[in-house]
């Protein structure tokens, strides 16, 4: 038995953790030591791929691509295979993955168990739109194939099914021409909710990449800075070298507090408000910016932290995002890493898929128990009153019928799924 | 383009070492197993990554004399070969080879004389080429005999003691030969350890620092480095206090 913990760190349970490294071995592993989860590189924030006390399938030694097409831009792999080396194989061949969240250190799998969105929510929809095929290993053993042509209901069942329906073993996924690994991009800064609602619509057409950073203590009534991007055409401009830098320890105390917060915030702002203008940035950086930095997530000290993002419809949105902010500057609680984007009208294939159309706000919390729960409680009540809901992949402390409101197509999934696949998160949202 | 010849190819460290190998420049690849499945999944992985490399497979009985000689013939055919590695093994638990000779026989033999076969196979296609390295991984519980693992660590120590005779012969020539003593490596093979919850160092950086060694034609690497002072100590703690050590 091990340790092992999601990216927010809010517990260490044993689990029998089960390394997988051939898609051979798969069917008799899950035979044996169902039931279970799989669990790739551990990026979802709360409780969707822990299984405490029981199993856990460790993918990432699933991680052979099988083929990859260089005229039509096909590339089948396993689940194991890791975004970010997908893209460092396929960018110098011109082509990339089409939708790809803020982190490219997530598993195959785990970005199609929890139909990841990306900065180009607006123009690409979420990664399930680009996958043609997946093969699926049941806990009985059997094995079946699944598109969207193929078994369609399935298909819906497990792009963003939290892997409940199945082990994803492999995925065929359409990828995207691009002219190369850089992007035009431009910082604009925002001093409250309605200029950024009109940045949003102004950028929609003419970037493909927009994403926003928001003040969540300071500045009233929302102020923030506005990234958006398109990739580009650049003649012989070497790659910047790779750097990185590690969060070496655990802070006995969150580094993240109101003074920090709030001075950091401030200076943030200000710093950037001041570079406004077009530059040339490298995808990495730009699309993944915290990957340079690892273990990031130890900042917030030994108690860990929860994320939390919402989406709530177009109607009323700068209503309610104005509402949640309040909400969270009253409260004194909140980090640096506070993020704002509009979705496109696109409609997600999965049945528990995130995205639908309108403003999706995320922040991390610093875990101060009760008193962080309970603000959570409130923000909660104002996404259900808007009729939004709370992505998956984010929490760990949502209630039933927090679920149920949100995501109203759960029972549709009840028939598809694998009565081995058991997560602490399926068994507190949807009983077993 | 470089030939690069790898036996036990679906290990885990092997397999890293084989990803930045294609990654550097296209090679002439063989990728020698014992599971025809696995090595062709290895085969696809390498040949997608690395579309110019030229990459073929063999299979066969790793305890086999003839066939692994077979090999080296056949290999021999296409010109002189500029790096073999050498990396299977296996790791049963010192329990197990200790209530059944048969486990204890054949982790003697793969990790052992399995290695030291192959070795000398293709030493002599280096000797006539006067060219290539070969390297063999070994292991740091080759060292010195502890409880924990010493009828693995017998068959490691066997090949330490071969690879410092083949550097021997190899003193005066062109011929590079590099001992390769990983410290425990999360892989397949130490499950077991993972399980009790040992953090292991990742296959990935232990391959990198494999194949610098590999280019600098390093006689002895110890991987990840700490494993150089930590043996050292070990080695020569006086008999009296190294059994009353638990380790």
């Amino acid at each position: 038995m091990v340790r092992v913990s999601s990216w927010g760190r809010l517990n260490a349970e044993e689990h029998d953790a089960r390394a997988l490294t051939s898609t051979q071995d798969v069917a008799r592993t899950l035979r044996e030591s169902a039931p279970g989860i799989a669990y790739g590189l551990g990026r979802s924030y709360g409780d969707v791929c822990l299984n405490p006390g029981g199993t856990l399938w460790r993918t990432t030694g699933l991680d052979h691509f099988i083929a990859f097409d260089e005229i039509t831009g096909v590339l089948v792999c396993e689940a194991g295979v890791v975004l970010r080396d997908i893209q460092r194989m396929t960018l110098p061949r011109g082509w990339s993955l089409p939708v790809t969240p803020g982190t490219q250190l997530v598993t195959v799998g785990g970005a199609i168990a929890n139909d990841v969105h990306g900065k180009n929510h607006h123009k690409f929809g979420t990664f399930g739109d680009h996958v043609r095929s997946l093969k699926i290993v049941r806990t009985d053993g059997s094995e079946l194939d699944c598109g969207p042509n193929l078994r369609p209901e399935y298909f819906a069942a497990t792009v963003g099914g939290i892997g409940l329906t199945g082990f994803i073993t492999q995925a065929e996924i359409q990828l995207r021409r691009v002219p190369g690994p850089w992007f035009e991009t431009e910082t604009v800064s925002f001093l409250n909710l309605d200029e950024f609602f009109a940045l949003s619509i102004e950028s929609d057409s003419g970037w493909e990449d927009s994403v926003s950073w928001i003040d969540c203590v300071g500045g009233g009534n929302g102020r923030g800075l506005f990234m958006r991007g398109n990739p580009v055409t650049v003649d012989a401009k070497p790659e910047p070298r790779r750097r990185s830098i590690a969060m070496p320890v655990v802070p006995p105390i969150s580094m993240v507090n109101q003074m920090s917060l709030k001075a950091f915030n401030a200076a943030y702002f200000k710093i950037n408000k001041h570079r406004s203008g077009k530059q040339l940035t490298h995808y990495e950086p730009f699309l993944y910016p915290l990957d340079n930095i690892l273990d990031w997530n130890r900042m917030y000290g030994p108690h860990g932290f929860y994320q939390y993002q919402s989406v709530v419809p177009r109607e009323n949105e700068r209503d309610v995002t104005g509402a949640m902010l309040r909400e969270i500057a009253r409260s004194g609680q909140g980090s640096f890493l506070a993020v704002l984007k509009t979705f496109g009208e696109r409609s997600p294939i999965g049945m528990l898929s995130f995205p639908r159309p309108g403003v999706t706000l995320a922040l991390d919390f610093p875990n101060r128990g009760e008193e962080t729960l309970k603000l959570l409680d409130r923000l909660d009540a104002i996404v259900r009153e808007a009729g939004g809901r709370i992505y998956l992949a984010k929490d760990a402390r949502m209630s039933i019928d927090m679920f149920e409101s949100g995501y109203p197509r759960f029972p549709e999934l009840q028939q598809y799924r694998d009565p081995g696949m058991s997560s602490a998160m399926s068994r507190r949202l949807l009983g077993n | 383009m470089r030939r690069i010849l790898i036996v036990g190819a679906t290990s885990a460290i092997a397999e890293q070492c084989a990803r930045i190998w294609v990654k550097d420049s296209a090679v002439a690849l063989t990728l020698v197993g014992r599971d025809r499945e696995k090595i062709e999944a290895l085969r696809v992985d390498l040949a997608v990554r690395s579309p110019h490399s030229v990459i073929h497979t063999e299979t066969l009985d790793f305890l086999d004399p003839v066939a692994i000689a077979e090999l080296a013939k056949r290999t021999s055919l296409d010109g002189p070969l500029d790096i073999v590695l050498i990396a299977h093994g296996n790791l049963p638990t010192q329990e197990s080879s200790e209530q059944d000779l048969s486990i204890a026989s054949s982790t003697l033999m793969l990790n052992g004389i399995s290695p030291v076969l192959f070795a000398e196979a293709f030493a002599g296609l280096c000797a006539i080429a006067d060219h290539g390295t070969l390297a063999i991984i070994g292991s740091v519980a080759g060292d010195r005999g502890r409880r924990a693992n010493y009828v693995y660590g017998s068959a490691k120590a066997l090949v330490a003691h071969y690879a410092a005779g083949l550097q021997h012969r190899f003193a005066e020539t062109n011929v590079k030969v590099v001992l390769i003593k990983p410290g425990p490596t999360a892989t397949p093979m130490t499950a077991d350890l993972q399980q009790q919850g040992r953090r292991l160092a990742r296959a990935e950086k232990v391959a990198a620092q494999i194949v610098k060694a590999i280019d600098t034609g390093k006689p002895v690497l110890y991987t990840p480095s700490i494993w150089q002072p930590i043996m050292f100590i070990i080695k020569h703690l006086p008999q009296r206090i190294f059994i009353k050590l638990k380790v």
